[in-house]
């Protein structure tokens, strides 16, 4: 898509004053990203990026393109820029961005992609603009450009004690000529990046001011919440509302649906003038249902279906050498099952969207959610509306892995205003988020490994038979073929092992199923390095020195992971009786981290005792934000391996509350250390997903370990060992 | 007592005392106290995340308790002083909100109100916490991002700096 965008347009949008510095880079197409460009001057604002603006007669604005939810996304994106401008952020204004066009395709959180994508290419933003700052003062000041620096939004030369804010340079500076290849500052001198910066939203996140999706309110707004066919696939007959219209507040009752992958989901909302009043209005609804036969489905059977589907052969993912062969002729092999669940994302805001279809068909949505520039475009095909006018205003996401990046429940409030007539505020309720999915879904995982008469391994298969999230959403869905989104990582492992044959095979499924924060990862790492640790254990060896002797040097990033897990967990020092250590580590898209767990048998369960990581990025950006995050991962991650998931009897959704499908809790959370491994250079990787995978094998291999235990499902009983 | 169980179909004129101001707001008896101080006191830092009593996201104090607003009838607080994270401090100066920016305890931040104003009522209680006993008291707040390592530390922390300098 080629947009045109006024200038004038823009810097209403902005609430820029003019004649300022504004840099960007060009290809919102897709073509040729990242070429910087001086839109100071433009007219118009062709397929162009601006990020930094400089307003002479007002602050400093640096766009946050990436949602924030709870990632650090808000100061490590401006951080980028700021860094370059030698600028701290409290100088600075920093807008999210809203998917707006002139902003770029990647305006989205997801992937663990923000920073391992942007980090050059926003740092050249900051860069650029620095120069021609510079450039514009050594010229009024008739002095090198080398002798003047840059610090706290001014340009200074010294030698004559001469110094002018970026604002008062800016129109000087708008008139040059954007740098092509500006000199990034040298990371000795950095402030920001690699260091530990307060984050700018700590402070609204302590004292109840930060605006997440569900506090905003416009004039005029109704609020509604909606019952959804609790069976899974099922359409909607009739309703009776006779008694809603009764309850003091309601206002109207009308139908939405809920587009959620390639499924369109019927729902009756309820619209009152308080949110109270619509969820006593829809309580007293009457709905009738047709289940279309989905109330039916039972997950107990439908697992044992993918025991049955794991028979079959399965179409190739990966193979090297000739596992069939080498596997024949091993002298020593072992085969093992591996079953996980389907798990909710429960967020702790719960889906919730304000929308406003205004009579010139223009809306406005305010929202949390984690894709705001697909939502404009989407939306756009959807209600064959310009996404121009289309106006998202992203508020801080309260949590989103992986679950916002589906606007369903922005659809829903769309259409609901557009009934309506009004601004509609739609929001779930906590059984709404935990019973009408999106879910993680199961992955189930059969083994096939060998070892040759040196106790070496020689073959190894991996097989995945689940349902798909690809299938899930994409219509065209080809089940032929394997699925990388299912079989993510497993052929991607840096062990040296000669044969090897990845399988894959497809099971149908009629729920809607999402990434989940580190997606397919999260159950595969699971089965994978647990089944390796079996093969060790075969092998008679320790199973951190069986790891390290099928990495060789090629391989320096998991040699080195796992050789840091060794040193900072003291592998070979011995543990007391009772107690047993476990490792574990994944490479996958997003990066690359490792967890030593250490357990001890208490009672009939098992205590966690503490769990050591390692995340390797090269480079990072604010490595307090990154411990965070691992912290928060290995949370989650024991949240899904012990905790019950999600169950689908007759159709519906088990659980409903935090009652039944629980989170960890303070009292069962481990001490938990992280370390980081970021050396430098350009090889960036990804800090949001990458230290969930590995907690759960490395904590099982530790059980198994202290008890001679194998965990081949999840989730499990932690008391019951 | 318990008035506020029955099925009570008409509204009712209740004044609520948040942060030390009176509201006077009209509205259905049984009405949780959550989307009372959200909606019609308009105080948004208090959020809402279970409406069970399981999370408690939406805990407030009642004359100094945490209570979960989102499970409490507003005609419960009708005579009590009810604190939210909004009255905390005017300008993040309570020690529960220092310590939670030194420890940079928030990642998502949409529990945190709740977390927080259990840490003062505890606090309040407890002025020299054991880490077990910061565990017991925070137990019932769920953060679905993690941070629970952090909140231990702050916990302390905010014992730490009360102690230096009562709030």
């Amino acid at each position: 898509m080629r947009t045109t965008l006024s200038r004038r347009r823009f810097l209403r949008l902005s609430s820029f004053t003019g004649a300022g510095l504004i840099i960007g880079l060009n290809g919102v197409d897709g073509k040729a990203f990242g070429q910087l460009v001086n839109l100071s001057n433009d007219a118009e604002l062709v397929g162009v990026t601006p990020f930094v603006l400089i307003d002479p007669k007002g602050g400093i604005t640096i766009y946050n393109t990436k949602p924030e939810l709870g990632q650090g996304t808000f100061q490590s994106i401006p951080s980028l820029i700021a860094e370059e401008l030698d600028l701290t952020l409290d100088l600075v204004t920093i807008r999210q961005s809203g998917g707006q066009i002139e902003l770029g395709a990647d305006q989205f959180s997801g992937g663990s992609a923000s920073i391992r994508t942007s980090y050059t290419k926003y740092r050249k933003v900051g860069a650029a603009a620095r120069e021609m700052l510079v450039t514009a003062a050594s010229q009024a000041w008739g002095v090198p450009a080398q002798e003047c620096i840059t610090e706290n939004g001014k340009v200074l030369h010294k030698a004559s004690n001469r110094s002018a804010t970026y604002q008062e340079l800016a129109a000087t500076a708008a008139k040059l000529e954007v740098p092509k290849e500006p000199k990034l500052k040298d990371p000795s001198k950095f402030i920001l990046l690699g260091k530990r910066v307060k984050r700018p939203d700590i402070p609204l996140k302590s004292n109840g001011t930060a605006v997440f999706g569900i506090d905003v309110e416009v004039p005029g707004m109704l609020y509604a919440s909606i019952e959804r066919c609790p069976v899974f696939g099922g359409k909607l007959i009739s309703f009776d509302d006779s008694a809603t219209k009764k309850v003091k507040g309601v206002q109207q009752v009308i139908t939405c649906e809920r587009l959620i992958g390639k499924y369109r989901f019927e729902g009756v909302a309820v619209l009152a003038d308080n949110y109270w009043a619509a969820v006593q209005g829809r309580k007293a609804l009457k709905v009738k249902w047709d289940y279309q036969g989905y109330d039916k489905f039972s997950l107990t059977a439908y697992e044992q279906q993918l025991r049955e589907l794991a028979k079959s052969e399965g179409v190739v993912d990966h193979t090297k050498g000739d596992f069939d062969k080498a596997y024949a002729a091993a002298p020593t092999k072992l085969e093992a099952f591996y079953e996980t669940p389907m798990v909710s994302h429960s967020p702790m805001e719960p889906m919730n969207c304000l929308a406003h279809w205004k009579e010139n068909n223009q809306i406005e949505i305010w929202t949390s959610t984690q894709v705001p520039f697909s939502i404009k475009n989407s939306f756009s095909k959807e209600y064959k509306v310009k996404p121009e006018d289309i106006t998202v205003h992203v508020q801080f996401n309260g949590g989103g892995f992986g679950r916002r990046l589906y606007p369903d429940y922005v659809h829903e409030a769309v259409q609901l205003s557009k009934k309506a007539g009004k601004p509609v505020k739609a929001i779930w309720t906590r059984e709404d988020d935990t019973q009408q999915g999106p879910f993680r879904p199961m992955t189930f995982s059969a083994f096939k490994g060998a070892l040759d008469a040196n106790k070496k391994p020689v073959a190894f298969q991996h097989k995945v038979i689940s349902p798909s999230i690809g299938a899930a959403t994409n219509p065209n869905y080809d089940k032929t073929k394997t699925d990388g989104g299912m079989t993510e990582g497993i052929s991607e492992q840096a062990y040296e092992i000669p044969n090897m044959k990845n399988l894959y095979v497809h099971a149908d499924m009629h729920v809607p199923l999402a990434a989940w924060r580190a997606v397919t990862s999260t159950t595969l790492a699971f089965s994978h390095e647990s089944f390796l640790d079996e093969m060790a254990v075969k092998a008679g060896a320790d199973p951190m020195a069986f790891r390290l002797s099928m990495l060789d040097s090629k391989h320096s990033d998991t040699k080195r992971l796992l050789e840091k897990l060794k040193e900072v967990s003291n592998w070979d020092k011995p543990l007391p009786a009772g107690w047993g250590r476990g490792v574990a580590q994944w490479e996958f898209f997003a990066g690359l981290a490792g967890n030593v767990v250490e357990v001890s048998k208490k009672g009939d369960g098992i205590k966690i005792e503490k769990v050591y990581a390692v995340i390797d990025l090269g480079t990072m950006v604010n490595p307090d934000m990154v411990e965070a995050q691992v912290e928060g991962a290995i949370v989650m991650a024991i949240t899904a391996a012990i905790k019950n998931g999600i169950r689908i009897e007759n159709g519906k959704t088990i659980q409903s509350n935090f009652h039944n499908n629980p989170i960890l809790k303070i009292t069962e959370t481990p001490p938990i250390e992280v370390f980081i491994l970021a050396e430098g250079g350009e090889k960036i990787k990804g800090v949001g997903e990458p230290g969930l995978p590995p907690l759960a094998p490395a904590l099982c291999n530790a059980i198994f370990a202290a008890t001679g235990k194998r965990i081949r499902r999840l989730p499990f009983d932690i008391n019951k060992i | 007592m318990l008035n506020w169980c029955l099925q009570l179909s008409f509204m009712a004129a209740i004044t609520l005392t948040v942060n030390n101001k009176q509201y006077k707001i009209d509205v259905d008896p049984q009405m949780p106290l959550l989307w009372a101080i959200r909606d019609f006191v308009g105080l948004k830092g208090t959020k809402f995340g279970c409406g069970m009593a399981q999370c408690g996201a939406c805990t407030v104090l009642m004359d100094g308790n945490p209570v979960r607003s989102c499970s409490t009838p507003v005609t419960a607080a009708a005579n009590k002083k009810i604190s939210t994270i909004e009255g905390l401090s005017d300008n993040l100066e309570h020690p529960v909100q220092q310590a939670w920016i030194e420890f940079q305890v928030p990642q998502c931040g949409y529990c945190q109100s709740g977390q927080i104003m259990t840490a003062v009522a505890f606090l309040k209680k407890n002025p020299n916490p054991t880490e077990e006993q910061i565990d017991a008291a925070m137990q019932g707040n769920l953060c679905r991002c993690g941070t629970y390592p952090r909140i231990r530390k702050a916990v302390k922390r905010a014992a730490e700096l009360m102690k230096a300098k009562p709030f």
